[in-house]
């Protein structure tokens, strides 16, 4: 990392590359140009399988979208927007509770594992941290329904009678403890290691120089963190926050399996009233659906995409806006 | 107490300083208190005990480190306290699942289950053999048609196209599809497969496809920040030789970042061999062994975890204790997956700084 410093910072736009690299391939080396031309082709295919996928989405899902809300009334769900709008709720509301949970709690346990725990421990703690993200969403889903919503139905009793005021937590508390909230916790337990895994990898990449210059100016621990860490591993915070949310939304298993959900627009928790995600709604729907529905849900599939991909595009806006984003190498 | 101060005050390095003790002593002590008033209170509600206990202490240890050490020193014990504590409550589902999946998932966990599918069972016995060969020729397909676009791409972006407009947009929309909700990319497989084979044509390899779109940008995304650790004077001693770019990323390049491709290779390879969703739409259900995965529905263990859970016959208890054991599988293949990605990792790892 040393030598970072006094190098000019090559990834910053508009400058020359600094590698002396050939502009074009020698017509002598024909292993260069198919070399170059396979890693080009894929990265041409990976452009055109996106464009595929919304296109096809689009394809199989327009039916819905232009038919007349009277023949959906009759052979689909009911007239498109009315019928997506709940879910698009649902959708986001569950990833933001979500993430409202699971980020600081993802922050704290790659600071721990970067700069706090013990060199020696460092590594299998991470791996730890890890196989958490190894564990499959349906086995998440199979644990907070059969496990997770009976186990909080007390502390959901007790948020209700001592907070009841704060309108998050009014209402009827449910009985079954499958709610929106339980879902929002297995969804912040499933991004949580997403987060925390490059979150981890930004903090590791901190100049040592920069830690080691805090300390001599005798900074404590935390204001070493504070000062150097942080700083310098915002982007790659933002980027990683920004992948936890992509998940969060589009994940199904664990509000599939876990929610008891409706078309219900509400801000109550607790309560037996939730709102369904849409990828949930597909999940729960698709098998048995035919005809008009199979477009609808593709349709509904079509929103979710287009929610991610804004999502999506915000964060990289905030983080094209910071500049020396990886400063690796 | 006077003894105390008296050596704080006696030694000019650890004056002003919490003795060693205070950590643990603090620790047990709220960790008691907190037990204490739990099941006064409670009925001895163990997270209750463990909240209460993390409260006291962080009160405890703040008052004491403010008065002794001073504010500085105070927060950052706070922050340390914090820290540890959100990895600790990490540990807590992983630890749960696992047990629920081991304690569940044993009564199934028999030579039935890895040799039966579920064709004309109804109720008690039957297994998942039919979902496990499922598993493997998918992610199998999956494997095969990700891996080779995702490092191709990932050696593109970081060797041949270092800025440029194409390598960016490809950047920006590989991001783009890392957020591709899971179950998107099942209603494109199936979109795809019906309009290029007919309405509801479900398959294995539908279910590949599936998985492909999701595995690529996570491999493209962990192999290009990895290629880009390695360090350029290792690519500029190589030019200066003589070597031509291509045999660069071959011979140098590549190995040199090996285990971090194999690490992340692995991990896509951990994180769609457990998706449900997709397969769910793409590849369907079916209580039979197939195994031509390019016809006719085809049976995966995270699908048939789902089905086992979600509808149950009159049984609930032998379909839920089969979906547990499915977990349990689930859990242990990718635990697999991950110690062989590791040993190799670890085995080809080269030594470069930290």
């Amino acid at each position: 990392m040393s030598q970072k410093l006094t190098r000019e910072p090559e990834a910053a736009p508009g400058r020359p590359e600094p590698t002396p690299s050939p502009a074009r391939p020698d017509p002598k080396r024909p292993g260069e140009t198919v070399f170059r031309g396979f890693a080009l082709g894929a990265g041409i295919a990976i452009l055109a399988i996106l464009a595929a996928v919304a296109t096809f989405l689009l394809i199989q899902g327009s039916p819905a979208l232009l038919a007349d809300p009277a023949a959906l009334t009759a052979k689909g769900y009911g007239p498109f927007l009315e019928w997506v709008l709940p879910y698009v709720f649902g959708t986001v509301w569950a990833a933001v509770l979500a993430l409202a949970m699971a980020v600081p709690v993802a922050i704290g346990i790659a600071l721990f594992i970067s700069h706090y725990a013990p060199r020696r421990l460092a590594q299998p703690l991470g791996y730890v941290i890890d196989l958490l993200a190894a564990v499959p969403s349906v086995v998440f889903g199979l644990w907070g329904s059969l496990m997770l919503a009976p186990a909080v139905r007390p502390l959901f009793t007790w948020l209700n009678t001592n907070l009841g005021f704060i309108p998050l937590f009014s209402g009827q508390v449910s009985g079954t403890g499958r709610t929106i909230f339980t879902a929002a916790i297995v969804l912040a337990t499933m991004v949580l290691p997403i987060i925390t895994s490059l979150c981890r990898e930004v903090f590791l990449q901190t100049p040592k120089l920069h830690e080691e210059a805090a300390l001599a100016l005798g900074a404590t621990r935390w204001e070493m963190v504070k000062m150097s860490v942080f700083p310098f591993a915002r982007p790659g915070i933002i980027a990683a926050v920004m992948l936890g949310l992509g998940r969060a939304l589009g994940e199904t298993m664990a509000v599939t399996m876990v929610l008891s959900g409706g078309r219900n627009i509400t801000f109550q928790i607790l309560t037996s009233e939730n709102p369904n995600s849409i990828a949930a709604q597909i999940a729960q729907n698709f098998p048995e659906a035919f005809g008009l529905k199979t477009n609808q849900l593709i349709a509904a599939g079509l929103v979710l995409f287009l929610i991610t991909l804004v999502v999506n595009m915000i964060a990289r806006w905030i983080v094209a806006r910071r500049a020396a984003y990886s400063g690796a190498n | 107490m006077t003894t105390l101060s008296q050596t704080l005050a006696s030694d000019a390095l650890t004056s002003g300083r919490l003795p060693r003790f205070t950590v643990p002593v603090i620790a047990v002590a709220s960790l008691l208190v907190g037990i204490a008033v739990a099941s006064l209170f409670a009925g001895g509600n163990l997270a209750l005990a463990a909240v209460l206990g993390f409260v006291l202490y962080l009160l405890a240890m703040e008052t004491a480190a403010r008065v002794v050490e001073g504010a500085r020193q105070a927060s950052d014990r706070r922050a340390t306290t914090l820290v540890t504590g959100a990895f600790i409550l990490a540990l807590l589902p992983l630890g749960s699942v696992a047990w629920e999946a081991i304690s569940k998932g044993i009564a199934r966990f028999d030579l039935n289950y890895f040799t039966m599918s579920m064709r004309n069972i109804v109720g008690a016995g039957g297994g998942a053999v039919h979902a496990i060969y499922g598993t493997l020729y998918v992610t199998g397909l999956a494997s095969l048609m990700s891996i080779p676009i995702g490092l191709l791409t990932a050696i593109y972006l970081s060797e041949y196209g270092r800025g440029n407009r194409l390598a960016k947009s490809i950047t920006f929309f590989v991001d783009v599809m890392t957020g591709i909700p899971s179950i998107v990319a099942g209603l494109f497989a199936y979109a795809l497969m019906g309009l290029l084979i007919g309405p509801g044509f479900k398959s294995g390899f539908s279910g590949s496809i599936a998985l492909s779109v999701l595995m690529i940008p996570v491999v493209v995304r962990s192999s290009e920040e990895i290629l880009r650790l390695v360090p350029n004077e290792l690519r500029e001693a190589s030019y200066a030789l003589g070597v031509p770019k291509w045999l660069t990323i071959v011979r140098i390049v590549v190995p040199t970042a090996i285990s971090g491709l194999i690490s992340g290779i692995i991990l896509s390879i951990a994180r769609v061999i457990g998706e449900t969703a997709p397969l769910l739409i793409a590849s369907g259900f079916t209580a039979s062994l197939n195994n031509n995965p390019f016809d006719n529905p085809m049976m995966t263990l995270p699908v048939f975890v789902y089905d086992s859970y979600a509808h149950p016959g009159t049984d609930v208890q032998a379909y839920w204790d089969r979906a547990w054991t499915g977990a349990l599988t689930l859990i242990l293949i990718v635990m697999l997956l991950n110690l062989i990605g590791r040993l190799i990792a670890r085995r080809f790892a080269p030594k470069i700084g930290r």
